[in-house]
């Protein structure tokens, strides 16, 4: 934790942090300050008086029907999205960690993904999925599926959890491979010593040990499904049909920024805050935890 | 090259005294050494000495000045690392380069004296390698002639040969030796292995638990060592230790076990009856037909000799070394050589006499 | 290992990779086909080498009322480089001064930089959207560079690898006479080279792929990045150049792709390392 040989004097590295802090102060500390602070207050309809409501913003928040929804909706589509990009990664990762010929290219062919922005990630699954022009949507006409997530709930819902789950996969692939190839190869043959094969040494032995990656990456991705899914949903389906596809993230933006409710979209952001605060601490705990052991 | 000398230096880490004020002067060209267990301040020392700690009071004369507030690069002090410390993405030449360039020196005059350290270490052909590319020991060579190329005033070793492996380690034991008697230049050496302890050092400084014990020549502290747990540090397989009392108005002590025997370098003070302990060298212990028993528990053969570990009548456990092959037998007869008995008071631990 | 091919990895390998292969190979396949077939649902998987000159022409187009699309390119080019080159100066300095040096209010400094992990730029969009209109930075680089440079990622990862350099090092280039300047010059940077790469990975995909704060705070088109434009197209509610839309989705995914396929090997060690 903490260096043995250290400089001397102060004016250095108060010289050296500070535009670091300069930044987090005026980019950070101050807006989210802010946000807290307005959170307390409401405007009128025409913006110009402010008042102090306490809790009031937060209580009506919590007294919305459509509030709740958005949040019912964001916690199934964060736990669909990452269960399916995690599954997938880890069943990738763990043949990608087989001593297989040409593995070099494989792990290459499923990490390049990593650098597809969310927002491309919506293009590519419109050429899949659009009603007109989209393969897969052809593909489901010709068997008789009625196909147009822009009009369906759930096959908009389905499409911006595949979208979704999708470009996180190859995240989740770099740090399973990274776990798997951490566990000691004589843990694994200890475990073939002990008669262990298959579907048994990999539930018993590797999925134990590769815990900390999964407790990780559970936290990783449910951020990632709450926050930076915005731009997949907003290309997609900007949280339609109707709200099927509404976050919360897509509910702060609409309702701070193009309904101009500042009171209730600062005590959304305030909620989202400690959403993060939350899974952050959980995350250290665990992490401090692992370190102790 | 310089003397050094240390005032009543005193080091704490918060509330902890590491060292309780050492006093040690260093005559211009020597190499001492600074041997103890691990824990007992040794590196701290070492580290006051080269500027990377501050000391809590004392002073660090060098060469008549007191530099136990100046940063390192003011001191004119190299030092070898346990670890080697090499810069990694530096060639050899750089490594060794690098102070001097610090210093501002010509690039003729680097050039020069990395080429003289190089030629002296056989480290010529090297010289555009990077660390990583090096074996141990010649990593440990490039860490030697980063110090040589300095010219410093004071060389400081630190376990410099503790991550080599046995041969190495006796092998480039004499190239330190050597190099240090050839440049001349005044050392200290820290190790906690008392083979280097006593090969390398013009004169040995003791350490236990913050406080220097023992100040002297190897052979001295061999000898003489001056309490019980110098004693019992130097020398392999350890000086064995046991309770006896002074007897027949301090001239002999009695063991525990009832043994009588004589001192042979006169008495010592005090009445009858007072605690002691009695040092005897496995090697100083005979075996002779009219001494007492010992129980063997195990044998172990070094080939040129023989250590047997047993037991007194009274329980005490003792270690022997004879000569050649060591008996068949279970049990053998043993004497004590009275004049290579240490003495020790039971209390303190020193030495009497 | 014993010799036998490993049917069922490749097997399922093969299928991860055409997950991700194939939809880009549609991509640039639709890219080089006749608007009119894509259009009516007849996107062949096969290109129409013919028409390779789609990707230099379709520079030129640009959304209604948007600026050009090499123009897009270019803003997003610029901030990722200034992203990336930002981030690892602040960072790097701070996590110098914090890991290196005692200083008062040290902790506080740390924490401070610490708790921005727990505020990302969704959770705060309105009152930052607020501060930076105070600041005048609406509609201005500046503004759409700067709040996304600093963070505290970048500022431990640079700590975890500082933490990890031996202290006999830097003690060495003390005796050597390096001050601290002089230490992170000549030793810490070199050493630590292979971080600072990674990290220029990881910061320029995550600057070229910003959507959320691009979209607020530079509503003018001349600002407009490709991601930002990308998505612009598609919103439309009559696209009928499919085509030209594949192809600038192609050259909005060619520069992070390119950086992190060059840069694949200390990418992924960077990127697991300092997560932990």
């Amino acid at each position: 934790m903490e260096r043995r040989t250290i400089f001397a004097g102060w004016v250095l590295p108060v010289l050296l942090v500070a535009p670091q802090l300069l930044l987090t102060v005026f980019f950070f500390l101050w807006p989210a300050g802010r946000a807290m602070w307005t959170s307390l207050e409401r405007q009128d309809a025409f913006g110009i008086r402010t008042e102090f409501v306490g809790l009031d913003n937060f209580a009506d928040l919590f007294a919305d029907p459509l509030y709740l929804d958005s949040a019912v909706r964001t916690v199934g589509f964060c736990a669909a999205v990452a269960v399916l990009a995690m599954g997938t990664a880890l069943l990738l990762a763990v043949f990608a960690d087989r001593d297989i010929r040409g593995r070099a290219i494989y792990r290459t062919l499923l990490i390049w993904p990593y650098a597809i922005a969310p927002a491309i990630a919506a293009v590519l699954w419109v050429l899949l999925l659009h009603p007109q022009i989209g393969l897969v949507a052809h593909g489901l006409k010709a068997i008789g599926i009625l196909w147009d997530y822009k009009l369906n709930d759930a096959q908009a819902m389905t499409v911006v959890i595949l979208a979704s789950a999708w470009k996180q996969v190859s995240y989740n692939f770099i740090f399973f491979l990274a776990g798997l190839q951490s566990i000691p190869k004589a843990v694994i043959e200890a475990a073939r010593m002990d008669g262990a094969r298959g579907w048994r040494r990999f539930r018993t032995i590797t999925l134990p040990l590769l815990a900390p990656t999964m407790f990780f990456l559970i936290v990783v991705n449910i951020v990632y499904a709450a926050f930076d899914t915005f731009a997949t949903i907003q290309a997609l389906t900007q949280g339609g049909p109707g709200k099927a596809t509404e976050t919360l993230m897509l509910k702060v933006y609409r309702d701070g920024l193009i309904n101009l409710d500042l009171g209730s979209s600062s005590a959304q952001s305030v909620v989202l805050m400690l959403g993060i605060v939350v899974l952050t601490a959980l995350q250290f705990r665990f992490i401090g935890r692992r370190n102790a052991e | 090259m310089a003397t050094l000398e240390l005032q009543d230096l005193r080091k704490s880490f918060g509330t902890t005294p590491v060292l309780h004020g050492i006093d040690l002067a260093l005559r211009d060209g020597e190499m001492l050494v600074i041997v103890g267990a691990s824990g007992c301040g040794k590196s701290t020392l070492l580290r006051l000495v080269a500027g990377l700690e501050v000391p809590t009071s004392g002073r660090i004369v060098l060469d008549g000045q007191d530099v136990a507030r100046r940063d390192p690069a003011e001191r004119d002090i190299a030092m070898v690392f346990q670890n080697y410390a090499l810069y990694p993405h530096m060639s050899v030449f750089d490594n060794m380069a690098y102070g001097l360039k610090i210093r501002g020196l010509s690039k003729d005059d680097i050039k020069a004296r990395v080429q003289e350290a190089a030629d002296m270490l056989g480290l010529g052909p090297l010289l555009d390698r990077k660390p990583r590319q090096l074996s141990g020991g010649q990593r440990q060579r490039v860490a030697m002639g980063r110090a040589i190329v300095r010219h410093p005033k004071l060389f400081l070793f630190d376990e410099p040969l503790s991550n080599l492996d046995a041969k190495l380690r006796v092998t480039m034991r004499a190239e330190i030796k050597r190099l240090q008697r050839r440049m001349g230049v005044t050392s200290l050496y820290v190790t906690h292995d008392q083979v280097e302890a006593m090969t390398l050092g013009d004169r040995l400084l003791v350490l236990h638990q913050g406080v220097a014990v023992q100040l002297a020549t190897p052979m001295e502290v061999f000898e003489r060592p001056a309490n019980t747990y110098v004693a019992g540090f130097i020398g392999a397989p350890a000086m064995n230790l046991l309770p006896g009392t002074l007897s027949h108005a301090g001239s002999a002590v009695t063991l525990g076990n009832g043994m009588l025997v004589p001192f042979a370098d006169g008495k010592r003070d005090g009445a009858d009856g007072r605690q002691l302990t009695i040092g005897i060298r496995p090697e100083h212990i005979r075996l002779d037909h009219t001494g007492v028993p010992m129980q063997i528990d195990l044998v172990e053969p070094l080939g040129s000799e023989t250590v047997l570990i047993g037991r007194l009548p009274d329980g005490e456990l003792l270690s022997v070394k004879v000569p050649g092959r060591g008996p068949a037998t279970d049990q053998v007869m043993i004497g004590f050589d009275a004049a290579a008995l240490h003495v020790f008071d039971a209390a303190t631990g020193l030495r009497l006499g | 290992m014993n010799g036998r091919v490993d049917w069922v990895a490749h097997g399922v390998l093969c299928c991860g990779v055409l997950l991700f292969v194939l939809p880009l190979w549609l991509l640039l396949a639709g890219a080089t086909q006749d608007a009119g077939a894509i259009s009516r649902g007849e996107l062949s998987l096969l290109p129409d080498l013919r028409n390779l000159g789609v990707f230099w022409s379709v520079l030129n187009d640009r959304a209604p009322g948007g600026a050009p699309v090499w123009h897009m390119l270019l803003v997003s080019a610029a901030m990722a480089l200034a992203i990336a080159g930002g981030k690892i100066i602040i960072s790097l300095l701070s996590a110098y001064a914090v890991t290196f040096f005692r200083f008062p209010f040290r902790m506080l400094c740390f924490w401070t930089i610490f708790i921005t992990l727990m505020l990302p730029v969704e959770v705060r969009i309105v009152p930052t959207y607020a501060v930076m209109a105070d600041f005048g930075l609406i509609n201005s680089f500046t503004g759409l560079a700067m709040p996304l440079i600093a963070s505290a990622t970048a500022t431990l990862l640079f700590r975890q690898v500082f933490v990890a350099v031996p202290d006999e090092l830097v003690e060495a280039a003390r005796m050597d006479g390096a001050g601290p300047l002089r230490f992170l010059r000549d030793i810490l940077l070199p050493v630590s080279a292979a971080n600072m790469a990674a990290l220029f990975v990881i910061v320029f995909v995550y600057g070229w792929n910003q959507y959320l704060w691009p979209l607020l705070v530079a509503t003018d088109p001349s600002l407009d990045t490709i991601v930002i434009g990308i998505v612009k197209m598609i919103g439309q509610d009559s696209v009928t150049d499919w085509n030209r839309v594949m192809a600038t989705a192609v050259l909005a995914l060619l520069p992070p792709v390119a950086v992190v396929l060059l840069m694949q090997r200390w990418f992924v060690k960077g990127l697991t390392e300092g997560e932990k």
